[in-house]
């Protein structure tokens, strides 16, 4: 039982990993219909960024907590600034060309990408500080869940909450609901649309950090290579959900992360990718609307 | 006489909306038929359930090529469907932008021909043969569309109401008995539609049967044999353009005066 | 031309990218004497770099929207590309042909087995490129996962040479027939899927077969690979190692030249009409009478026989193969290569493989950054010259005597 339990926190907070980065992929494809390659690759960055910050301010001397303040921060504005600089050169261009011409754009933003971190950092793994204390209250259960798998839990549901409450409730959120709805409408009655993709990637770009960081700090070592396949993960869980769909990208995660843990933890570890890839190949030819999505009707 | 296209009580649901309610329309050989209503009465769903894009929610579409026997159309992939002998053209105009006017009516002869891949890697006499009767058909309907001369132009860079006769000549390409045309007069200047008339009109000399969506009434009371009207995806009239012309009903719901002064 | 605006906006890229590059260009960290390292130089390159590239990118930017003003105005005419005005004049291009020929069939006499080697690596990807352009540059169905039925080939050949025995030149036909099949077999369920999504699932695809390449030692021997692999025999005599390799060399070169004369001939046919067509657009296609699904298939399981094959080739080139020669990144390649040199054009397909390949292995200080230009150069072709440094034309039809 205990072993369960185990399993089952461990799955909830993959999974809230996956939802911070689902939610990105599921925004921009519900906006502009692009699968945005090189979100994992923002990921990636919103972690080194947090490695450099929160190393260098450890060395300087800073005290715990204001590293771990500085740290998120720098890493969430420096993670949505390439986000949106990333839209402004690599997808803007492209709003009316061909379907598959901003996907080959954002192929290559992300090898690029990938490679500059590379070329900037390093091609090794590198130690990741633990930014979460080990919390007292914590103590009596620390066998089954750790006080970083909490802090993932609890940041990651209140980023959630958040970005709800924003889309919901917001003038902004508004606008973003209406541009994903019909571009051409939204621009008619006033809504400035390149402003509206500009803060869709700049938040999803921001979520990508903060779960890059969470994720670095409970695992202790990166390289330029995690975005990769963190987030296929990711893009599968949105797809699972249904792309476009917000609850479906964080319910398509929570799926994704449960099924992977139990499936370590009790069958064999040797093919925890190959699950997530043959998960993500069977949705999209069975179901490729996904759970919570809806089927397209081509106009014609 | 047996209609060459019946359809029996066609209807179509898209989720909770009912864009088609029980339609009922007949084309006989040799007639031209036009199928009127106001936007959005479910005129372009109606050929797209024919034609095979949509699966219809219910209803027979029932096809009787000449000398064979009736077949349902219901469940056939569009290709299927105008291997059957079915073509049509698009409202806002589909053509293939990147290739040559010529090519456009190639690709129309495809579905009549049969070479393969071993026939295209090692090029064997029927298959060129073949090649040479397909470059040969195609500018035959070119020439009789008037667009021989621009054979070698691209697409995209025709102007409109040429690119609308191209999407004629490449449904023609296909062989077919029956024409499906979609607003074909959309776009174009009087002089234009004055040629389109022609052309409809040759076309249907020549064998064809034509069902047509178009919002030129002048156009529809000239050619039409007979007429249907839609709205709100449900008949309203059917008759010869006199009897529909003094429709009350039509005129309520859509013609208006126009009528009056065509 | 450049305006105080253009250099004052330059300016500010600058500075963003200074702001942008910062923690990751500027600041490491040396985590052995716990120290930073600060490299103030990286923010001066960035800084000077990002504003000239903003420069150049906006007068290049600005002739090319006076040109087009003028020939909307009908003052100058538009210019035709160079390469069809090449190839249009036979006087021209057939004593180029001819000196290329001469080139490659003197290459390994010239040249020493070192630049054979990377030539033949070039060649092959040549091969690659004009395989994955039947499936991208002309059908128009991106395939993310080529490289699986490249390592579908080079396994083929390695397990059967190594359990049976069995030689290169019966091999090379099985390798491309189980491409061919593998092709179908993915082909039949993903090709109904909406392009993006396809590729996707490609990918997805490309990477399951590389997990399971190292996951399953007993059936592969997992992440170290199978080594001595035999070379081409030649007619049963012993080759020299040197000469083994000129006699892959011009293998390899057979290889390219049937691979030109199928694509050609593909591209010019009734089934290749119906893949552009059906990359133009897919609903007129089908009210046309073309079966998309099996129009699809044929030039998805078509590339993938020429993986397959030029996977064959590579297992008997190398002698070697493990599953990191199959990564993500050899499809993104082989992506790029077609991408670079003009989707559908074969002589573009044959330049960007030439130019990606060699590139980085002649200008050694290039190589470092080499994935990192890829990766720039799809974003950039994509941006401002999607067809490529090739661009293709359509094939045009005189009837004798029949076009008045």
């Amino acid at each position: 039982m205990e072993y369960f339990i185990e399993l089952l926190f461990s799955g909830l907070t993959r999974g809230s990993i996956y939802a911070l980065i689902a939610l990105g992929y599921t925004m921009v494809y519900g906006i502009i219909g692009l699968i945005n390659f090189a979100h994992g690759e923002i990921y990636m960055i919103g972690a080194f960024t947090a490695l450099v910050v929160s190393t260098a301010l450890t060395i300087y001397g800073f005290p715990l907590l204001a590293v771990v303040v500085l740290t998120a921060l720098a890493a969430a504005v420096w993670a949505a600034s390439y986000g949106y600089t990333i839209e402004r050169l690599a997808y803007r261009p492209l709003r009316s060309a061909p379907r598959l011409s901003p996907l080959i754009s954002a192929i290559g933003m992300s090898i690029f990408l990938q490679n500059y971190v590379l070329l900037a950092q390093t091609s090794d793994f590198v130690p990741f500080p633990a930014l979460v204390p080990e919390f007292a209250f914590m103590e009596p259960y620390a066998h089954i869940v750790g006080s970083s798998d909490m802090a993932i839990l609890v940041v990651s549901a209140l980023a959630m909450i958040i970005l709800t409450c924003m889309i919901k409730y917001t003038r902004t959120g508004k606008a973003m609901r209406a541009t994903a709805q019909d571009q051409k409408m939204a621009l008619l009655v006033g809504i400035n649309v390149d402003n509206v993709i500009s803060i869709t990637f700049i938040t999803g770009s921001a979520l990508a950090a903060i779960g890059g960081l969470l994720i670095a700090s409970h695992i202790g070592q990166i390289n330029f290579y995690i975005g990769f396949i963190a987030g296929i993960k990711a893009f599968t869980a949105a797809v699972l959900g249904g792309i476009g769909s917000i609850p479906g990208a964080v319910l398509g995660s929570f799926i994704l992360g449960l099924t992977e843990a139990f499936a370590t933890g009790y069958v064999s570890s040797d093919y925890e990718d190959v699950f997530a890839f043959s998960l993500l190949v069977l949705i999209l030819i069975f179901k490729p609307a996904g759970l919570l999505g809806k089927a397209t009707i081509e106009k014609v | 006489m047996q209609p060459i296209l019946n359809v029996q009580n066609l209807t179509m649901d898209f989720g909770g909306i009912r864009a088609l309610d029980h339609l009922s329309l007949q084309v006989h050989s040799g007639e031209i038929v036009a199928l009127i209503g106001p936007n959005g009465a479910g005129k372009t769903t109606f050929f797209n359930c024919i034609t095979g894009i949509y699966k219809p929610t219910k209803g027979d579409l029932l096809l009787t090529p000449p000398g064979k026997k009736t077949k349902k159309l219901n469940g056939l992939k569009p290709n299927k469907v105008t291997e059957q002998g079915l073509a049509r053209t698009f409202q806002n105009i589909r053509l293939f932008p990147n290739m040559t006017v010529l090519e456009n009516v190639m690709i129309g002869r495809h579905c009549r021909t049969r070479s393969k891949i071993f026939g295209a890697i090692f090029r064997p006499p029927g298959t060129r043969r073949e090649e040479e009767e397909i470059i040969q058909d195609s500018l035959d309907i070119l020439k009789k569309i008037g667009l021989a001369q621009l054979a070698n132009e691209y697409a995209k860079n025709l102007p409109y109401g040429a690119q609308r006769r191209l999407e004629i000549a490449r449904a023609l390409a296909t062989n077919p008995f029956m024409l499906l045309l979609d607003e074909p007069a959309a776009g174009m200047n009087p002089q234009e539609t004055l040629e389109l008339d022609e052309l409809i009109t040759t076309i249907r000399d020549d064998g064809l049967a034509i069902l047509l969506i178009e919002h030129d009434m002048k156009l529809v009371m000239n050619i039409s044999d007979s007429i249907f009207v839609v709205d709100y995806g449900k008949k309203i009239a059917e008759g010869s353009p006199e009897e529909i012309a003094k429709n009350p009903a039509v005129i309520k719901a859509y013609l208006g005066e126009e009528i009056e002064h065509a | 031309m450049l305006s105080f605006k253009d250099i004052r906006q330059g300016l500010l890229v600058a500075l963003w990218f200074i702001f942008l590059t910062f923690p990751l260009l500027v600041i490491k960290i040396n985590p052995i004497e716990n120290s930073v390292n600060w490299r103030w130089l990286n923010m001066v390159y960035v800084g000077s770099f990002s504003f000239l590239i903003y420069l150049i990118t906006r007068m290049v930017m600005a002739r090319k929207l006076e040109r087009q003003k003028k020939i909307k105005l009908g003052l100058v005419k538009e210019k035709v590309a160079w390469s069809i005005k090449l190839f249009s004049q036979p006087r021209l291009y057939l004593p180029l042909l001819a000196a290329v020929a001469v080139f490659f069939l003197l290459f390994p006499g010239l040249f020493s087995t070192y630049q054979v080697n990377i030539m033949i690596t070039a060649l092959m990807y040549v091969v690659l490129g004009l395989g994955l352009n039947i499936v991208v540059g002309v059908a128009g169905l991106l395939d993310l996962g080529y490289v699986a039925f490249y390592a579908v080939g080079a396994y083929t050949y390695a397990l059967l040479n190594m359990h049976f025995g069995l030689g290169f030149w019966t091999v090379l036909p099985i390798g491309g027939v189980l491409g061919a099949i593998f092709g179908i077999l993915l082909g039949i369920p993903v090709l109904r899927l909406r392009g993006d999504y396809l590729a996707i699932v490609t990918l997805g695809f490309g990477e399951i077969i590389r997990l399971i390449l190292e996951n399953w030692s007993s059936f592969s021997h997992g992440p170290s690979g199978i080594s001595n692999i035999s070379r081409p025999g030649f007619f049963g005599i012993e080759l020299s190692l040197e000469m083994s390799i000129v006699y892959m060399y011009y293998l390899t070169v057979l290889m390219v030249l049937f691979t030109i004369f199928v694509v050609n001939r593909l591209q010019d046919s009734r089934i290749g009409r119906a893949w552009f067509a059906l990359k133009e657009d897919e609903i007129a296609c089908q009210a046309m009478g073309i079966d998309k699904m099996k129009t699809k298939l044929t030039a998805f399981s078509l590339g993938a026989t020429w993986a397959g094959m030029a996977g064959v080739m590579f297992a008997a080139k190398t002698t070697f193969i493990n599953p990191a020669s199959f990564t993500f990144l050899e499809s993104a390649i082989i992506l790029c290569i077609v991408v670079l040199g003009g989707m559908g054009s074969i002589v573009g397909v044959i330049v960007g493989a030439l130019v990606l390949i060699l590139m980085p292995e002649y200008l050694r200080a290039f190589s470092d950054y080499r994935m990192l230009a890829f990766g720039a150069i799809l974003v950039v072709m994509m941006i401002f010259r999607p067809q490529g440094i090739i661009a293709t034309l359509r094939r045009t039809y005189t009837v004798k005597g029949d076009l008045e």
